[in-house]
């Protein structure tokens, strides 16, 4: 299974090369590789469906738990085949819609990445694997959805769909480390095994609300549901692939897989009922609004969505067959009619309903895709659609409230699928619509195909999809006896009589239709309100307090720097001090006090008059003595207390510093008067906060002495091996040479660059 | 003295502070003097202070004899006394490039001149 995907990956990066050598025939190898690797799941199926699940793993960070590790059940198989097959048809469409373009090798590249990111998605067993997947198809989704870049709509709608997916991908990763901290697990078959624990653990419920974050924002459920309508600003091939068929999906293949782990407490349950069902009338009542056959396909995908998170949320086994088979009849229509769309807009322009008229003659065999497919749509008997809304009304049954929301959503797709299946296309009209040029093969092909095994799945449903979806339920439920046995066929049930119902209801809003349209001008008030108009508002509130925030941080002056380092530093210091150090013992203090000699007092007066004298003066050349008298203060001390060599460097140092200075003097300006009188006060108590913390400190390390066993250690070894009496000087040239020959280095560094400041005039070309 | 010239040195490390924080470039070259001066003399303090005896062995021992002032800090005061006065050297020319380039040394200034551009 890893190798499957490595085999994507590479392909994914060939993709450009071969195009450029190529040229448009790289669809030949892109279509190869992707039936490559659906032959390659098919060959699973004989396995998977005796119920054997197969592992595959490969240690990559293992004390993080963080491996390879690969695992092929009912559900991961029916995806991975999903995903597969259909990429196979979307690579061949997509060099017929994008015929001329001449970044095909890169569109390529993009969506040979997606769909290995999705394989990776549904067959990885490890939290950390499904991750990665999940955020890289994040990733190619916005690559694809942007695909078109001279389009600032297609822009904005590929950052939005990739800050909203990928905010909800950072709540899932928190989500599902939770989960596997409460578990100590790191692998879904492992959690499904723990999931008492998982269910019980104090976590159990900020992971269930991350995960579902993480899922909502995915699968385009409400509040999250804006940026699907938007992202239809790709390539219409991305559109049915990425935004119907499977990415949206990946959301409800994690719902699914964490079902066994997560499913039984109540929360779970309601949430996903509330969501799934609000979004799915939603969705549905949305779609009927609009005019665009994408923005209608869109929304009726949102709708289908909802449904599925709501069966998932029901959880009954029944629920769980409805939304396997819904899956995959959803999957198969909606990609068809967005294939057929796409078709449509290539030959005349334009996707406008109004405008388009009659469209079947000159589009004979998309004509017949399309009417397939909404036939399915419709759940029209012999279709796959049809059984699906069946087991949809049946396993509401018991509850009004659901029942009412998958009639709602049923209805509309009836209409819908009326304006496609039929009104485009075969309904006369006199003004027909022209077509720009024909659809070719590769156009008609792949919606025709995904049509017919629509129709084909629908006939032969008891034989062909019911073993693979019955090992699906098995895994969703973690019930090793679930029985999924699906026949085309109930004879007359009430559930029948629903679904006649919903047809004929559909029929009548059809033909409201065009009244709906005229009137849904009035509602464009509440949009100003919707969860779009928030996220734009959010965007650009954002955008603006983080410019303020920088320019408030970082205002590009010198001292604000400073200040916010030594804040922030003082602010350390005095949360460290206030924790458990002890005072300061004051009456000791004092007593040391009478050891003071006269003469040290009087350098330390020294230097606090120079400082005082510094602080007032306005004269460089003062101010350069005053703090040659500063430093001579300090190797006085320096020499009082027992260190003549660092007395007779800082005297030399000192010494060096005011020649420096004096040499230099009449090429510096003189001191004008700069600082305001509030911001002053300001520095001053800072200076002083900053000063007296560290006499604090210095004052509470002095009291507690620390025995240096290295300054025992040099002052025994210091003759014995070095041969020097001067044990400093021993350290620096002996023990530390090296250390002495860095400092060498850097100050030959620092000369260099003085001579370079010197001598460099950048005025005259950057020669001396 | 162990008392005051903790006193000392945090006076030196609070005007090194404030002059850092000036806008003039020539005191904020002064603030850095002072504020490596505080520092090393900050080191000194803490590494502990011992009057009179010097960290040098007598002519007729082969070990060094308490009480003796500890080298260790005094081999890194050395080194960064050193290291202070190669950064100071390239500061104090550095100014007087700037100065020679915008005919100012009013930080605020810089700052316009670099947005003008």
């Amino acid at each position: 299974m890893f190798y499957a995907l490595l085999i994507g990956i590479l392909a994914a990066a060939a993709a450009p090369l071969l195009f450029r050598a190529i040229g448009r025939r790289v669809v030949v190898p892109m279509v190869l590789i992707a039936l490559l690797l659906f032959v390659y799941y098919c060959t699973f199926l004989p396995q998977v469906l005796q119920g054997q699940n197969l592992v595959e793993q490969y240690s990559w960070v293992p004390e993080l738990g963080i491996n390879l590790q690969f695992r092929m059940d009912g559900l991961s198989l029916l995806f991975a085949l999903l995903i597969s097959f259909f990429g196979a048809l979307v690579m061949l469409y997509a060099s017929g819609y994008l015929h001329n373009d001449r970044l095909l090798g890169r569109f390529y590249l993009y969506l040979t990445l997606f769909m290995t990111a999705m394989l990776g998605l549904v067959t990885s067993d490890n939290i950390f694997c499904l991750f990665i997947s999940w955020e890289l198809t994040s990733i190619s989704s916005y690559l694809l959805i942007g695909f078109k870049q001279a389009d600032k709509n297609a822009r904005t709608a590929a950052w939005q769909a990739l800050l909203v997916t990928g905010l909800g991908g950072l709540a899932l990763m928190a989500g599902l480390i939770l989960i596997s901290i409460s578990a100590d697990s790191y692998t879904f078959s492992g959690l499904t095994e723990q999931r008492q624990l998982v269910q019980q653990h104090i976590f159990y419920l900020p992971a269930v609300i991350l995960v579902l974050v993480g899922c909502f924002t995915k699968s385009a459920q409400f509040p999250f549901h804006f940026w699907l309508p938007n992202a239809m600003a790709a390539p219409t091939p991305v559109s049915a692939y990425l935004h119907s068929a499977t990415m949206v999906k990946a959301g409800i293949y994690l719902l699914a897989r964490l079902n066994p782990v997560l499913a039984g407490p109540d929360v779970w349950h309601y949430a996903l009922m509330a969501a799934g069902g609000i979004t799915a009338v939603l969705g549905a009542v949305l779609a009927l609004q609009h005019t665009d056959l994408k923005a209608i396909l869109a929304y009726t995908t949102i709708s289908a969505l909802g449904l599925l998170v709501t069966m998932l949320g029901l959880g009954s086994e029944y629920a769980v067959k409805a939304m396997l088979v819904f899956l995959l009849a959803h999957a198969l229509y909606k990609g068809t009619l967005f294939l057929v769309t796409g078709c449509i807009d290539h030959s005349t322009g334009t996707r406008d309903l109004q405008k388009l008229h009659h469209l079947g003659p000159g589009m004979k065999y998309n004509g017949w895709a399309a009417s397939l497919a909404a036939l399915s749509m419709a759940g029209v008997f012999p279709f796959i659609g049809f059984v699906g809304k069946e087991l949809l009304y049946e396993s509401t049954l018991e509850s009004l409230l659901l029942l009412a929301v998958n009639f709602i959503a049923g209805v509309a797709f009836v209409a819908v699928a009326i304006i496609i299946g039929f009104r485009v296309f075969w309904r006369k009209a006199t003004d027909k619509t022209q077509l720009q040029h024909k659809a070719g093969f590769k156009l008609y092909f792949p919606p025709l195909v995904l049509a017919g095994i629509g129709l084909l799945l629908g006939v032969l449903v008891s034989s062909v999809p019911s073993p693979l979806l019955q090992q699906g339920a098995r895994a969703v439920l973690a019930d090793e006896t679930a029985k999924l046995k699906l026949s085309l066929w109930h004879g007359f049930t009430p559930v029948l009589g629903l679904s006649v119902l919903t047809i004929i209801a559909g029929m009548l809003v059809y033909s409201f239709l065009p009244a709906i349209h005229t009137r849904v001008t009035a509602l464009q008030p509440v949009y100003k309100y919707g969860p779009n108009a928030v996220y734009h508002k959010l965007f650009e509130q954002f955008l603006v307090k983080a410019k303020a925030f920088i320019l408030w941080l970082q205002d590009g002056y010198l001292r604000s720097y400073v200040m916010y380092i030594m804040l922030f530093f003082c602010g350390l210091l005095l949360f460290t001090l206030q924790r458990d150090t002890p005072g300061i013992n004051i009456t000791d203090r004092i007593y040391q006090l009478q050891e003071v000699r006269l003469y040290e007092l009087v350098v330390l007066f020294l230097v606090i008059a120079a400082l005082v004298y510094l602080l007032g003066t306005r004269s460089r050349l003062t101010s350069i003595v005053v703090m040659g008298l500063i430093g001579y203060s300090a190797a006085l001390f320096y020499i009082l207390f027992g260190a003549p060599d660092v007395a007779i460097t800082q005297f030399l140092i000192e010494t060096l510093t005011v020649v420096i200075f004096v040499l230099l003097l009449h090429k510096l300006p003189a001191f004008t008067y700069l600082s305001h009188q509030f911001k002053k006060y300001k520095f001053i108590a800072i200076s002083v906060l900053f000063g007296s913390l560290m006499t604090y400190v210095m004052l509470l390390v002095q009291q507690q002495a620390i025995p240096s066993e290295l300054k025992k250690y040099y002052g025994k070894m210091s003759y014995m091996e070095a041969h020097g009496r001067n044990i400093v000087n021993v350290i620096l040239v002996d023990f530390r040479g090296l250390d002495t020959l860095g400092e060498i280095t850097v100050l030959a560094v620092a000369a260099l660059g003085i001579f370079s400041l010197l001598r460099l005039n950048p005025e005259k070309g950057g020669k001396p | 003295m162990e008392t005051l010239l903790p006193l000392m040195v945090g006076s030196l490390f609070a005007a090194g502070l404030y002059f850092i924080l000036h806008r003039h470039l020539f005191k904020v070259i002064l603030g850095l003097i002072l504020f490596g001066l505080a520092t090393n003399l900050f080191l000194f303090v803490v590494g502990g202070l011992t009057r009179g005896g010097t960290a040098i062995i007598n002519k007729h021992e082969k070990v060094a004899v308490e009480p003796y002032a500890d080298p260790v800090p005094q081999a890194l005061l050395l080194t960064a006394i050193v290291i202070g006065f190669g950064i100071q050297a390239f500061a104090i020319v550095l100014i007087r490039r700037v100065y020679q380039t915008f005919k100012s040394n009013n930080l605020d200034e810089l700052r316009k001149e670099n947005e003008a551009h």
